[in-house]
């Protein structure tokens, strides 16, 4: 451990963002990286805990975290950035991207300010680009074995990655015509720069990786042809299918689910051109959107950088709490109420609403009928899981979960008014696409596909990880799942 | 020849049988020795009078058994009282030849006629084949009305044997007495039938005679007549009072042996016997020629650690040596750099070591073989032994002073053995011959110095190589990953060594699962646990007394042990055992004659199996052979050459089964073993490699990367490789003496072979083949798990395909990681449990339970594996409630000072309101807290701890108590003590524990009061004096052999006692000790159930168990494995906020649990509430278990083992040789024996001095009217004045009454603990003298000792008072006017004295209070001592040398408020005891005051100085070393 009491010296710093007058008047990036010298006396409030929650109980990739923030104080930037990649194949997203379940079960924050565990994270890595130290790590040996990866989202290039490194010919299919999947077309520039992911794709392809994009697998190749030309197959197409709001005026034309939204502005971003019809902009418009989660900000801030006359974010749910309800303990995430750079640049955010008919203007949609909600207790008390319970912990610690009910407000029914409504209400599960039903997978209840502990789906030889196992997730968990799919495959590939 | 018969007979020594966990083997003893001769050699009835009044007046060192009636053993050994025997042989028409010329064979023989009568047939058929004539039979008359039943069951039928010298030259007679014993006693352990196990010969001698037995000391004379006959006539008489840890002491056991009574313990015995045995094969000696063989085995296994140690004694005397020079060889003095000593002394010790290693434990020995009688002492001094001589020649040595009484005129000097010395007797000469002397005319018999230096070998004189070896980073990775080596290791155990040179310290306990059932590949070192010392024997304090420990050792080639020649010195000679990869190359390349190092790889091949590494192993053996044959006299087992295909064998393995195999092969002693392995790297490793037969090691690969870590910047300071290596080495040569140390041992070379460890999960095959004489007692893996597991991490090294990782293993085994060492504690169980008792959820409870229960994730316990037998279920509404299970339950020990203010009263306060009870621990207690708060809250502890520091152990503090725990030893760090570094010691936890702010703290590892079982029961009886409403608890930590030490405080008269698991927590204790110490206490609770039961003992003492106790399926399991009481430690803590961050020791506990730091502190958040939930929800759910089990209550519930069962599939492929049958064993004659405590112990508190003297002065005490006693005393009075301070503590307060209220005058010697814990307003005068721990804990009131009216001799130059007086004192004062034992005044924390002189470790630890010596001082003077002053009146000018000047400075005294606190206490020690001596220097103080010199403690001085600035905190931050370890 660094400093045994630096805990006690230092106070935690965030990063800074950058104005938000300015932010609002482009794509980039809002966060400023934390100042090195920063680093290091943030490092050092790292207790080495016994225990340590971050890593055994919130990051589901356990990222070493105690050791590499030891390594961070002591200078040791390159040892340091060797354990960061020892869980971890992209760092510098997760360092951009990821809620940090680690800081929320920091052990400092159950009375304190967690350790900033994301910042240190991002600032080892981009210290390793510029210094030279990340660099292509190719298989000594080939082994001769042939892996298609079936989309590029995180989960599927974690798992190339790995796949590759163990000397196996990797190829990648995606489906769009740039590889990324959702760190390219879900998540806006001013969150990720895709800089980021193209420097980190040309170390796959040193590697060896190929890939192939603008083919979607069962369409444009066929099952059959996966089969003849692969070892094995791996199924990362996440788990796209929207979930819709099917209440009286969804027919409106400027109803538009939150994917396609983000996907066109990456898109115009990239440089692409969008077809005038097309086109979904907010510009000078009324927006409302639905949903308040991380999607749901992220169009948020889409439309607030494209000129919205005004937004309005709606949840279901009742506003969260400032601070963790006992039933919500350390070091459970805590559902509390967050406040994204993008509620920052303005906006209205409602809660416990319910919206009960789009209402339009001829075709168009033009406003929204709501209500409001009262929330009952939950029927039972409850533990709060943690969305970082991870899978690989083979303890059932099954928790009592209790269901709440709402009811209407009489008499509290309101209207707004909206030019462009945009459903952020999450994805229900993986498309079922030709792929999946040619190569007869099986599904889970919910929809998505399933797998055993070794991530084999039904179809020997074929495996499948990420959302499209998992249901929509975090980046996070995505690239865990991908990498110890690719664990499996490389057991597979051994023994087969 | 004897007929088979069919039934079983009992072990060869009369001792059951091993059953279950119970195991002869572990039996310890202490005692009352003594001895009493006329100098002028007549013989006279008296002599046997007063020797037999010695015995009875020792009585309370001994103890009896079960049936409260059978004494453990009393005995005498005297001259052959000729003229007795003569009468009585005459009678019977048999005429004796000139004394001298018959041997008189004093015979124990079964009672039953007809094997008796085969026992002395043979005796006489084999007497007669060794050319003796049998002159007759005499049968000894005996009555045994008075015997206990144990003792009348199990009594032999006594006879003596008179035989004719025969045609043996006079002088070889005794010898040819000793071959008849030798081989009578071989044949007859030979025979299998029932009735000869009660044979056994006491003596055979042409000299002496032995009357001894399963006796008290007042039974023996009513068992033998004979002694009582006026013509029973002896010159001298040794004798011994045995205390027994269980009751199976047994007739042959009882002492003195033919040579030798003993009071102590050999620690390091297994080692001694390994060493006897490898050395059986070349023993020569041409007194016995050829016969030598008949006496082999020379050690008679079965016997006690005394009978052994005589069995040897004999042997090297029958071979010529004098006694005197043979107790030399095995009980050497200390000689370390710091004793003044000749040249010839040391030239002779370090001769000897390299012959023989010292038997090491604490010990006083008598022996007499006839014309020498005399005493000695071990290094160390830990047991007492006090003489007294007359003017009339009259010689008293014992154990303590008064056993006879002597009138003051007859007097001529009163003295005390001290550390090392001997003390002699020569009836020839007829004087008493002095240490000095003794050991000059040994030293200087042969040019031993002279021999040492022509001969020894050194490191440093052979040839220096000119490369130095290197490994290049690849290999080196490789090496890590097939040695198992980890990042965690890296971190937490290496570059803490290498930085600090000490020993990387951890907190809280151990939870990672045992070694067997762990599911990572474990090196072979994980499942051994360091045995520690425990009641019976103290451990060491390695650093403040580290004068006396040695790590020097001899490799090569020994000679004939009973010969002496120049050659047998011409061994390597090496300063530790560890050596560099240099060292190792100046070894291989030696050109010196006599060492012929040969290198013998220690490999096997990568795609084998355990039938492979077995065979590997012949291959080791086949080899090793060869080379001894060609001359090699170093071995070195290597595993360097491992690669691809082959794979190292464990070097633990390699070295003890090479090890074991040569000692069969009776070729141990021709080489040394060196291991040069890349596994070892801990403490524990190279303990366990020299454990069991390694001289040295070479951990290369430790070394290479410790050079990595340092080249790499990883240290924590910037150091060259070169220091970090040194400090790398430091490390573990500091580690290596504390494991020692823990164990009692003082020097490697006792250590070497020594094995005290126990194996956990290692099977029975490999253990007996490899490990031969390990305890192992729950089978476990064999050589295809071995080698399975050590394939795994070579696997690792050389992948089938590709590079290694280029990271290590994560590890996890200190710190949870994920994919690591499983753990009990997962960030799941915690959350859980803490939102269960937050929120008052017990669905919550029961999810963390689960947890913690489900077998298949936490296969972490032995527990963990058991399963209960189904039984017939009852209502859960019958089962007794949740309210009355509380009671049952206890927190468990943890001291304010470890915890913060907060946290400890938290905890106090719930468990108050459950009506259980909380554990202070060893830091004190605020007297605040003896009063309810306004809210009627009550902080009290009901347990009350007596810890080896004794901080804050007051008169008022022990009467504030339901119960008194000793703390005997701790789970995380057994067999040690600890140190509270002066940035936690506050204002507050200062006044508390009666010392400084600010300075650092120590508590020493032995109890200074408890060296031996006999010395327990005095505390338990001091404690019981002064608190006779508390029960008396003393706390054990699981090791094998508890269940006897557990017997011993039973028979010491404790109410309960506590065997702690191993995994218990700690505030900061080194990482080995956390991890290698100290076992499961599965084990060693069914161990002690099974041996109290056994001993008939169970009835009268209640059990508690804890460590790692989390819920209710464990408490149930531990009731029925035979608790009734519960403790919790962690789950208390987490119940309050702990979440296992691990930083006690860094006081920086973030949820301000484990800290003192206020911003720290502030942070805590837990409740009472909390607490209660937490208990109230265990006893819940032991409710569900009971009635699931079908039991209403809890006491019908404990020690039913028969209602556990081994989960039926044991899955794990390493649990598979789990044999749990000995946890699980149904005691014998279960039926009949109560399994639970249903009566109180007799502790006979009525019949003491102070009861008789509480009704004279109860006035006194109600009324405040001064009172004056005047009374003879005895030894037999001990803790006189105890239970009058404890009640008047308890009705007027600490402030006690007004001075000399009370003033006692005694006359006579009193006994032990005169004035312990002595309150306010009493005075003590005693004319006369007194024994051991005067003044324990005194807390006020004063104690004047002066020497007997009309004593002759100068009081300076006389003994009056024993040792470890003042102990834990925290007021008072003392004025002794004569010389005082051993560590006087240790642990003084507010005591002022005034002593005319004292022997080594003088105001050791002390803390606070003012000691004034008008005389000479021993060694060690002022170890760790931090606070406090001492004036010392230094004629010689040699204090300085003989001081222990770590933490003191030497300053004279000429401040004026010195002068003044000096003067006014010599004045003061003149007024009360009219010393000579104090007079003189009052008369001419201006001249003599230049000779005191003033000890002052460092770290007080500055403590002193900030507080006068009115600071009272220091806030420079320590390292974390610190908290263990001083500087």
């Amino acid at each position: 451990m660094g400093k045994p009491t630096g805990f006690l010296e230092y106070a935690r710093r965030n990063p800074t963002k950058r104005p938000v007058e300015e932010r609002v008047r482009d794509w980039r990036a809002v966060e400023h990286a934390l100042p090195e010298e920063d680093l290091l006396t943030q490092a050092a409030r790292c207790m080495d805990c016994g225990i340590p929650y971050c890593h055994a109980f919130g990051c589901p990739l356990a990222s070493r975290v105690p050791e590499f923030n030891d390594l961070v104080y002591r200078g040791r930037w390159e040892q340091a950035l060797e354990l960061l990649h020892a869980t971890n194949n992209f760092p510098e997203i997760t360092g951009r991207v990821c809620p940090a379940l680690c800081e929320a079960a920091c052990t400092l924050s159950i009375n304190a300010e967690a350790v900033t565990i994301r910042e240190i994270e991002l600032g080892l890595v981009e210290r390793g680009w510029r210094e030279g130290w990340i660099r292509p790590q190719p298989a000594a040996r080939r082994s001769g074995r042939r892996v298609a990866v079936i989309g590029s989202g995180p989960a599927g290039l974690a798992a190339a990655q790995q796949l590759a490194r163990q000397g196996h010919d990797v190829v990648v299919f995606e489906k769009a015509d740039r590889v990324g999947g959702i760190l390219r077309y879900g998540i806006p520039d001013f969150k990720l720069e895709k800089w980021v992911l193209d420097r980190r794709l040309e170390q796959l392809r040193a590697e060896g990786v190929a890939f192939e994009t603008n083919v979607e697998a069962g369409v444009d190749i066929s099952a059959r042809y996966l089969r003849r030309s692969f070892d094995a197959i791996c199924l990362t197409a996440g788990a796209r299918l929207a979930r819709d709001l099917t209440i009286p005026g969804r027919g409106f034309e400027g109803i538009h689910f939150a994917m396609d939204y983000l996907v066109q502005q990456n898109r115009r971003n990239a440089g692409d051109t969008i077809p005038r019809v097309e086109e979904i902009l907010a510009a000078d418009k009324r927006v409302v959107v639905l949903g308040g989660g991380d999607t749901g900000s992220d169009c948020v801030g889409t439309a607030r950088r494209q000129g919205a006359r005004s937004i309005t974010q709606i949840e279901l749910l009742p506003e969260p709490p400032k601070d963790r309800p006992p039933e919500n303990p350390w070091p459970t995430w805590p559902t509390v109420l967050r406040t994204s750079s993008s509620h920052e640049e303005g906006g209205d955010r409602l809660w416990s609403v319910l919206t009960k008919e789009f209402l339009g203007l001829g075709t168009h949609v033009r406003g929204l009928r709501c209500v409001r909600i009262v929330w009952s207790e939950p029927d039972a008390a409850r533990h709060v899981e943690s969305p970082a319970v991870k899978p690989r912990q083979a303890c059932p610690a099954r928790a009592a979960t209790g269901r709440r009910s709402f009811h209407e407000v009489p008499d509290s029914e309101f209207r707004l008014e909206a030019d462009l409504v945009i459903l952020a209400l999450g994805f229900v599960h993986a498309e079922a696409g030709p792929l999946v039903r040619d190569l007869g997978i099986d599904l889970d209840p919910r929809g998505n596909l399933r797998v055993d502990e070794e991530f084999r789906t039904s179809a020997s030889g074929v495996f499948a990880a990420g959302d499209a196992v998992a249901g929509a997730s975090l980046v996070v968990r995505a690239i865990d799942q991908g990498r110890r799919m690719a664990e499996a495959v490389d057991r597979f590939l051994r023994t087969a | 020849m004897p007929e088979p018969l069919n039934f079983a007979r009992r072990g060869a020594a009369g001792l059951p049988p091993a059953r279950g966990l119970y195991d002869p083997a572990f039996e310890h003893d202490g005692c009352g020795i003594g001895f009493i001769a006329r100098l002028d050699a007549r013989p006279d009835h008296r002599i046997v009078e007063d020797a037999v009044r010695i015995l009875v007046n020792l009585e309370h060192r001994g103890a009896v058994g079960g049936d409260l009636a059978t004494g453990d053993g009393a005995g005498l050994l005297l001259p052959i009282p000729d003229a007795f025997l003569r009468a009585e042989l005459g009678a019977a028409g048999v005429e004796l030849p000139e004394p001298g010329d018959y041997g008189l064979g004093m015979v124990f023989l079964p009672r039953d006629p007809a094997p008796a009568e085969r026992c002395a047939g043979r005796l006489e058929q084999i007497a007669r084949d060794e050319g003796c004539e049998i002159l007759g039979w005499r049968d000894v008359p005996t009555d045994d009305t008075t015997l206990g039943e144990l003792a009348r069951a199990s009594r032999p039928q006594v006879r003596q044997i008179f035989l004719g010298r025969g045609r043996t030259p006079a002088d070889a007679f005794e010898r040819r007495l000793y071959i008849v014993r030798r081989s009578v006693e071989k044949t007859i352990a030979s025979w299998t039938d029932a009735g000869a196990g009660a044979f056994y010969i006491p003596s055979l001698s042409s000299r002496t005679v032995v009357y001894k037995g399963m006796l008290s000391g007042s039974q023996l004379t009513r068992f033998y007549p004979d002694l009582m006959g006026p013509a029973f006539a002896a010159a001298f008489a040794v004798v011994h009072q045995r205390y027994s840890t269980n009751t199976f002491p047994t007739w042959s056991l009882a002492q003195p042996f033919r040579l030798i009574a003993h009071n102590g313990e050999i620690n390091a015995l297994r080692g001694n016997i390994n060493h006897m045995r490898a050395r059986e094969a070349d023993l020569r000696s041409p007194a016995f020629g050829r016969e030598i063989e008949k006496v082999k085995p020379v050690i008679v296994e079965g016997g006690s650690d005394s009978a052994i140690f005589d069995n040897v004694l004999e042997l090297l005397v029958q071979a010529g040596r004098s006694g005197p020079h043979a107790l030399m060889m095995m009980i050497p003095e200390a000689w370390g750099p710091r004793f003044l000593m000749s040249e010839d002394k040391r030239g002779f010790y370090e001769y000897h070591a390299a012959i023989m290693e010292p038997w090491d434990g604490p010990a006083a020995i008598v022996f007499a073989d006839g014309r020498y009688i005399g005493a000695t002492l071990d290094r160390n001094g830990l047991r007492p032994c006090r003489y007294t001589i007359t003017r009339d020649g009259l010689v008293v040595v014992a154990s303590e002073t008064g056993v006879i009484d002597i009138e003051p005129e007859r007097i001529l000097r009163r003295g005390r053995l001290q550390p090392g010395k001997m003390f002699l007797v020569d009836l020839a000469e007829n004087r008493i011959v002095p240490d000095i002397e003794i050991k000059a005319k040994n030293a200087r018999r042969k040019p031993y110095h002279r021999w040492v230096k022509a001969n020894r070998i050194e490191l440093r004189g052979l040839f220096t190589p000119s490369r130095i070896p290197s490994k290049e980073p690849d290999r080196l990775r490789r090496e890590q990953h097939a040695f198992g080596y980890s990042e965690e290791e890296l971190r937490m155990v290496l570059a803490p060594m290498a930085s600090s040179g000490q020993e990387a310290i951890g907190s809280m306990g151990n939870d990672a699962a045992l070694a067997v059932l762990s599911e990572r590949p474990q090196l072979l070192f994980a499942y051994f646990k360091q045995l520690f010392a425990q009641v019976t024997n103290p451990p060491i304090d390695p650093l403040r007394e580290e004068l006396v420990m040695s790590l020097m050792s001899f490799v090569g080639p020994e000679r004939n042990l009973l010969d002496e020649t120049p050659e047998h010195a011409r061994r390597l000679k090496l300063p530790h055992p560890i050596l560099t990869p240099e060292d190792l190359m100046r070894l291989r390349d030696a050109r010196h004659p006599d060492v012929v190092p040969r290198d013998i790889p220690i490999l096997f091949p990568a795609g084998s199996d355990g039938e492979g590494l077995r065979r590997a192993l012949d291959a080791v053996f086949a080899e090793a052979e060869e080379a001894v044959a060609q001359g090699a006299t170093i071995l070195i087992l290597t595993d360097r050459g491992l690669d691809k295909d082959h794979a190292a064998i464990p070097s633990l393995l390699a070295t003890s089964a090479l090890h074991h195999h040569l000692i069969r092969r009776g070729l141990r002693t021709h080489v040394g073993l060196v291991v040069e392995t890349g596994e070892a790297r801990e403490v524990m490793h190279a303990a366990l490699l020299v454990g069991y037969g390694a001289a040295a090691l070479c951990p290369h690969v430790a070394f290479a990367t410790v050079r990595q870590l340092a080249e790499g910047g990883l240290l924590e300071a910037a150091l060259l490789a070169e220091e970090a290596a040194d400090r790398y080495i430091t490390a573990l040569k500091k580690g290596l003496l504390k494991t020692f140390s823990r164990m009692g041992i003082s020097t490697i070379r006792s250590y070497q072979m020594a094995q005290v460890f126990e194996a956990v999960g290692l099977g029975r095959e490999v253990v007996e083949e490899y490990f031969s004489g390990t305890p192992s007692r729950v089978g476990g893996i064999g050589l295809e798990e071995i080698a399975a597991e050590t394939l795994a991490r070579h696997a690792r090294a050389f992948p089938a395909e590709g590079e290694p990782e280029k990271l290590l293993d994560a590890g996890g085994a200190y710190h949870l990681r994920a994919g690591g060492e499983k753990h009990l504690w997962t960030p799941e169980a915690i959350s859980r449990l803490q939102h269960a008792v937050r929120t008052d959820n017990y669905e919550s409870f029961k999810a963390y339970t689960r947890i913690i229960d489900d077998r298949a994730c936490s296969r972490v316990t032995l527990r963990s594996l058991f399963r209960f037998r189904e039984a017939e279920p009852v209502p859960i509404d019958e089962v007794e409630p949740v309210e009355s299970l509380l009671k049952r339950f206890v927190s468990a020990a943890m001291s304010f000072g470890s915890l913060g203010k907060e946290a400890h009263e938290c905890i106090a306060i719930a468990m108050n309101r459950l009506g259980a009870k909380s554990n202070s621990g060893e830091g004190g207690e605020d007297p605040e807290r003896y009063r309810p708060l306004a809210s009627g809250e009550d902080r009290c502890s009901r347990v009350k701890q007596v810890a080896s520091g004794r901080f804050g152990v007051s008169t008022e503090y022990l009467v504030h108590a339901d119960e008194l725990q000793i703390k005997i030893a701790q789970g995380a760090k057994p067999g040690e003590g600890g140190q509270l570094p002066g940035h936690k010691v506050t204002a507050e936890i200062a006044r508390v524990r009666y010392t400084t702010p600010g300075v650092t703290l120590i508590s020493p590892p032995p109890h200074h009061d408890i060296y031996s079982i006999e010395d327990l029961a005095q505390l338990i009886y001091d404690l019981k004096t002064v608190n006779p409403e508390a029960r008396i608890s003393v706390k054990l930590v699981a090791e094998v052999g508890v269940g006897t030490i557990a017997a011993g405080v039973a028979k010491a008269r404790a109410d309960t006692v506590l065997i702690a698991g191993h995994d218990g927590g700690t505030g900061a204790s080194p990482l080995t000790s956390i991890k290698h110490a100290g076992l499961p206490w599965e084990l060693g609770l069914a161990e002690t159930q099974q041996t109290l039961i056994a001993n008939r003992l169970r009835d009268r003492i209640r059990v508690q168990t804890d460590g790692q106790l989390k819920t209710g399926r464990d408490v149930a399991i531990a009731a029925l494995l035979g608790a009734e009481e519960f403790g919790f430690g962690t789950t208390v803590l987490v119940s309050i906020g702990c979440v296992m961050m691990r930083k006690c020791h860094l006081n920086t506990c973030p949820v301000g649990v484990a800290t003192q730091d206020p911003v720290l502190r502030s942070r805590f958040s837990g409740r009472p509430e909390h607490v209660e939930r937490f208990f109230r929800f265990i006893a819940q759910e032991l409710r569900e278990h009971m009635a699931s089990l079908g039991f209403r209550t809890l006491d019908e519930m404990v020690g039913r083992v028969d209602r556990l069962d081994v989960a039926p599939a044991v899955d794990y492929w390493k649990a598979r040789g789990l044999d749990f049958s000995a946890i699980l064993a149904v005691p014998e004659d279960s039926s009949a024996s109560p399994r639970r405590c249903i009566r109180a112990q007799d502790h006979d508190l009525a019949g003491r001095l102070d009861a008789h003297l509480e009704a004279k002065v109860r006035a006194a005490i109600e009324e405040t009217k001064p009172v004056h006693l005047r009374l003879p005393i005895r030894n037999v009075h001990r803790a006189v004045g105890a239970g009058l301070s404890g009640r008047i503590v308890k009705r007027c307060g600490a402030a006690g009454l007004p001075e000399d209220t009370i003033r006692l005058d005694f006359s006579g010697s009193a006994g032990q603990s005169l004035g312990a814990f002595l309150a306010p307003g009493i005075t003590i005068r005693v004319k006369g003298d007194a024994n051991d721990y005067l003044g324990k804990g005194m807390s006020g009131g004063r104690i004047i000792l002066v020497p007997p009216k009309g004593m002759a001799g100068r009081p300076h130059e006389n003994i009056i008072v024993g040792n470890t007086v003042l102990y834990g004192a925290t007021g008072g004062e003392a004025y002794l006017c004569g010389l005082a034992g051993e560590r006087f005044a240790v642990r003084n924390s507010g005591a002022r004295a005034v002593v005319e002189g004292v022997g080594d470790h003088g105001c050791e630890y002390m803390t606070g209070g003012v000691v004034v010596v008008l005389g000479p001082t021993g060694y060690n003077f002022a170890a760790g001592m931090s606070g406090g002053v001492a004036y010392v009146f230094d004629e010689s000018e040699l204090f300085g040398t003989r001081a222990n000047l770590d933490m003191v400075d030497l300053e004279s005294v000429w401040t004026e408020e010195d002068r003044r606190q000096l003067r006014a206490l010599v004045e003061a020690h003149a007024h009360f005891t009219a010393s000579p001596r104090a007079r003189m220097i009052l008369e001419d103080w201006e001249a003599h005051l230049p000779l005191f010199v003033k000890v002052m403690p460092m770290d007080y001085r500055r403590a002193l100085e900030r507080m006068r600035l009115g600071e009272d905190r220091d806030t420079e931050t320590v390292s974390a070393t610190e908290e263990v370890y001083h500087g």
